[in-house]
């Protein structure tokens, strides 16, 4: 564990996270148009993150990314997604209603009906809670390896 | 006597599940009145073209949320489980 892979290794991981990164954020902003959402484009993108952290050592990687990010990006995920659940209630509607539909602002356009292709900037506050649960997700399950593989080291150190 | 009788408990109830799944005739379930109202309506209500993501994130919501809670709080035991311990510090629970 206190080497890192080798240099092969460490390049495609360095060439393949960037990709890997950029299609799971296409798959958490397009989720109300095509299959995948919030979890699975924020499991993406935590994949990414494990690549780096499995291709490098821990050291390297927290120089890059604090751990604190993590967290933070975990507990914004979830409070932004009640926050938008919640703010339909000062507005006069009820819990968790989809507000910004068609109301011409953010993801408000007219959503034209039938089978189409669709735009993206549609479904109100569903891509906003996708946003949110896919910030949450890509935390989470970062900050759970991060932890997993600082556990894997103290131990092999005899702690 | 207990063998004969542990056999036949499973075969009996192997053959009806066996039954149930085969008499089931596949693509025509027995109440589709929610599938129907989701496919015809989710679009106009939610604006999503992705009828999943429609009932996940708008038509159960409240269900959402408690997966995000769920993950959340399997983070926070992983950070519990997996936290690093002071110098001299020792296990309380041994």
């Amino acid at each position: 564990m206190s080497d890192c892979m080798s240099k092969l290794i460490r390049t495609t991981a360095d060439i393949m996270f960037l990709f890997i990164t950029v299609f799971g954020f296409y798959i958490v902003l397009h989720g109300h148009l095509t299959p995948g959402g919030g979890f699975q484009g924020g499991a993406i993108v935590a994949g990414g993150f494990i690549l780096l952290i499995v291709a490098y050592r821990l050291e390297d990687f927290l120089k890059w990314f604090q751990k604190n990010t993590f967290q933070s990006c975990e507990v914004s995920g979830l409070v932004l997604f009640i926050g938008t659940a919640l703010a339909a209630i000062p507005l006069g509607y009820l819990f968790f209603m989809n507000f910004l539909n068609g109301a011409g602002g953010l993801f408000g356009q007219a959503v034209s009906f039938g089978i189409n292709p669709g735009v993206l900037n549609t479904a109100g506050t569903i891509p906003v809670m996708n946003i949110a649960v896919g910030i949450e997700v890509l935390g989470g399950l970062s900050i759970i390896i991060l932890y997993m593989t600082s556990g894997i080291r103290s131990h092999e150190e005899g702690e | 006597m207990r063998s004969i009788a542990a056999w036949l408990t499973i075969v009996v109830l192997g053959a009806s599940l066996l039954f149930a799944a085969v008499s089931l005739p596949f693509g025509s379930p027995a109440m589709s009145d929610m599938d129907d109202y989701f496919i015809s309506h989710g679009q106009e209500q939610t604006g999503a073209n992705n009828i999943v993501t429609s009932i996940v994130f708008d038509f159960r919501g409240f269900d959402t949320i408690g997966e995000a809670c769920v993950l959340f709080t399997a983070v926070f035991g992983v950070s519990v489980l997996f936290r690093s311990r002071k110098k001299g510090e020792d296990y309380e629970y041994e």
